[in-house]
């Protein structure tokens, strides 16, 4: 049924979701409708196919139990659909009525099978009437119609040549479906099925990628959301990605170009996982290129209740490792920050590049030292290390926390509190962490408890990337620039008086921008903590000066 | 005399007729902003895979220029992706690109011998 509906298009734009509602729900109906004609007019369960396709050919003018309410539903199912094909055939001129910016480019094979896909009803309508001006079986368009062609000449001329015609782009469509995007038709139904049965993408090419790939109905729906084409990129989105792997054409240099925001993901009315298939086609390119990493040595691990993995990226915004420290102090945790010197990166980025095997070593490694730790929980300040954290390292017994959580815990247990301000703040959804991860509320009821948090229309799941990206591994520092700018522009227009995010590839991103100053949300909660929770951390200082003291004999 | 040649070392010599730059052009086609490098090494300075291991970012660059594809093949290796490099360049270099296509081409050459 969803194949048919497609509410999520609708829910989108109301236009489009008419379209193709009208179109395939419509015909859908038209056949279901039209077999049950066909079935009670012949009295037999059991009606030949193309029977019920050409019924108004066969039928001639005998009357039959409900055919005049039969040929009036006919006819207006006809109408439903015919009204979706004008606006499609509107929409193909005029994409701009529609809201989308871009609408795909289409190969020999589609523009055949669109060519038939359009001539189908008004032939089928032509047929129609021609049959009900020469046997009056018409129901009320096919016989206004019927009588239309009546006064210009007589029907019975224009009968066998219409139907001939109607059959014949029929014909036409079925032959081109499956070197077309209307191959989605058919695909799309063993898709939903094959999803809702819960079989998801493996690391690899298997027959579902395949079933995915051909699923996609080249709608362009994703085209209209990705920011790649801000910077002037336009042949590296999701549906070219899925033509590309069609076709058995796809390019590093186009495989490698993409953000992998997700951006596209959450409106594709398929459903398509473009980010997961983006992926598995990365690790098919790069698999026979991996690293060993057999440099890697086992470290000793600290034993600690928490562990803090700060990650590659935050050791670039010192800000934000100091003032979780503060807050560690603060809240008095036993703490092992196991990166403060030297540890291998999280994995991720080897993930994004399609590094699987590689990022395995990596994790296995750090796994290994935050086992041995004997920690219940690990904090991570970066969302593209908790997303490979939670899903990819297998850590029985701890407890993978982002900051934001953890920080709004400690908060919560009374073990830190916090002041608060007026100040209003723009909160950035990290991809990684909003759509990669799907948390969206607990940075925003964290911030909540200190400032105000401005909203905006383009906000969590459909939050703009900083174009900083670690998933994009060809686009330039210049064109990372435009995207970034879109985003910031955006911010600005609510004059906040900061942004914060709570990613710190984000703050770098953002900092090298316009004016608008960035923090990560750990420095704003270490700049509101209380003077009297800071006593408490001046006390550890001290306790702490003093055991070196002692230490040393003084 | 010839002890005091600043071209002693074989380091800083390059072959022309055995200069192999096959690796040099297929990066350079693909990565233009490689161009740029003035192996100031930054990205050596702030690399994680560098923190652990004796590994040089930048003397990747130098090898390649060089055409020294057995040193480049084990040497990027090394590298873990994680971007800090491109963050501090000066130049805005795509190191990442870099490493990957040099992994890209030397495989390439491994089993196709062309490129
Ligand atoms: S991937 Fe989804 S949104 Fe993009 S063209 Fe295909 S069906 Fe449409
Ligand atoms: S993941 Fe982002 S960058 Fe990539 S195609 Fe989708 S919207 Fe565009
Ligand atoms: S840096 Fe942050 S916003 Fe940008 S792509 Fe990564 S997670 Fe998304
Ligand atoms: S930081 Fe940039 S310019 Fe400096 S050596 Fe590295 S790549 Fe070259
Ligand atoms: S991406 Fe590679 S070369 Fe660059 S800093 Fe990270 S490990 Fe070093």
């Amino acid at each position: 049924m969803e194949a048919l509906l497609h509410r999520k298009i609708f829910r989108k734009n109301p236009v489009l979701g008419y379209m193709h509602m009208s179109l395939a729900f419509g015909w859908f109906l038209l056949i279901v409708v039209g077999h049950l004609e066909t079935m009670i007019a012949e009295h037999s369960l059991f009606v030949p196919f193309h029977k019920a396709v050409f019924f108004r050919y066969y039928e001639g003018f005998d009357e039959f139990f409900l055919s005049g309410l039969f040929s009036f539903l006919m006819d207006f199912l006809l109408l439903f659909v015919l009204s979706g094909l004008m606006f499609a055939i509107v929409k193909r001129f005029r994409k701009k009525l529609f809201g989308l910016r871009r609408t795909t480019h289409l190969k020999s094979g589609d523009k055949i099978a669109l060519t038939s896909l359009w001539l189908i009803f008004p032939l089928r309508l032509l047929a129609e009437s021609t049959s009900a001006a020469v046997y009056h079986n018409g129901g009320f368009l096919t016989s206004g119609v019927g009588a239309a062609i009546d006064f210009i000449g007589n029907p019975a001329i224009f009968y066998y040549p219409l139907w001939m015609a109607y059959s014949l782009s029929l014909g036409f469509f079925f032959v081109a479906l499956p070197n077309s995007r209307y191959m989605h038709i058919p695909t799309e139904v063993v898709f939903i099925f094959l999803r809702v049965a819960g079989i998801r993408l493996k690391k690899q090419n298997d027959s579902y990628t395949d079933v995915q790939v051909f699923s996609c109905s080249r709608c362009g729906i994703c085209l209209d959301k990705c920011q790649l084409s801000v910077a002037g990129i336009d042949d590296s989105q999701s549906v070219y990605l899925l033509k590309n792997i069609r076709n058995k054409n796809l390019s590093d240099e186009k495989l490698f170009n993409c953000l992998m925001c997700g951006r596209c993901q959450v409106d594709c009315p398929v459903g398509i996982e473009t980010i997961e298939l983006r992926t598995v086609q990365r690790i098919e390119s790069t698999r026979e290129y991996n690293s060993s990493y057999d440099y890697l040595i086992q470290e000793v691990a600290t034993k600690a209740d928490v562990v803090y993995f700060a990650g590659c990226m935050t050791h670039l915004t010192p800000r934000v490792i100091s003032s979780m420290k503060k807050i560690f102090a603060t809240a008095e945790e036993d703490v092992w920050f196991m990166d403060e010197v030297k540890a291998p990166c999280c994995g991720r980025p080897l993930m994004l590049a399609g590094q699987y095997e590689a990022a395995r070593k990596l994790i296995e490694n750090n796994s290994r030292m935050i086992l041995d730790s004997g920690a219940h929980t690990l904090v991570v300040s970066c969302p593209i290390c908790y997303k490979v954290f939670k899903e990819d390292y297998k850590l029985p017994d701890v407890e993978v926390v982002f900051h934001a959580q953890y920080i709004y815990d400690l908060i919560h247990s009374g073990k830190l509190s916090v002041d608060t301000s007026n100040q209003r703040m723009v909160y950035h959804d990290p991809c990684e962490l909003g759509r990669g991860m799907g948390m969206y509320e607990t940075p925003r009821k964290l911030l909540g408890r200190i400032g105000e948090v401005v909203h905006m229309k383009d906000e969590k799941e459909y939050a703009f990337c900083c174009g900083g990206s670690l998933g994009n591994l060809k686009i330039s520092e210049d064109k990372r620039k435009l995207l970034r700018d879109q985003a910031l522009v955006t911010y600005e227009g609510f004059s906040p008086d900061i942004l914060v995010t709570a990613c710190p590839k984000c703050k770098k991103t953002f900092a090298a921008g316009r004016k608008l100053k960035v923090f990560d949300l750990a420095e704003i909660v270490a700049g509101a903590i209380c003077v009297d929770s800071l006593s408490k951390e001046k006390e550890i200082l001290e306790k702490q000066e003093a055991d070196c003291y002692a230490v040393e004999g003084l | 005399m010839s002890q005091f040649d600043f071209l002693q070392p074989k380091s800083r010599q390059i072959e022309i007729e055995q200069f192999d730059d096959r690796i040099l052009t297929y990066v350079l086609e693909r990565e233009q902003s490689f161009l740029t490098c003035i192996s100031c090494g930054g990205c050596t300075a702030t690399c994680s895979a560098g923190n652990l291991t004796s590994f040089n970012v930048r003397k990747i660059g130098l090898s390649l220029r060089r055409g020294n594809i057995n040193d480049l093949s084990d040497e990027v290796q090394k590298c873990m992706f994680c971007g800090k490099c491109t963050l501090v360049c000066p130049r805005d270099i795509n190191i990442r690109n870099v490493v990957l296509l040099i992994k890209k081409g030397i495989a390439q050459l491994e089993t196709e011998k062309t490129l």
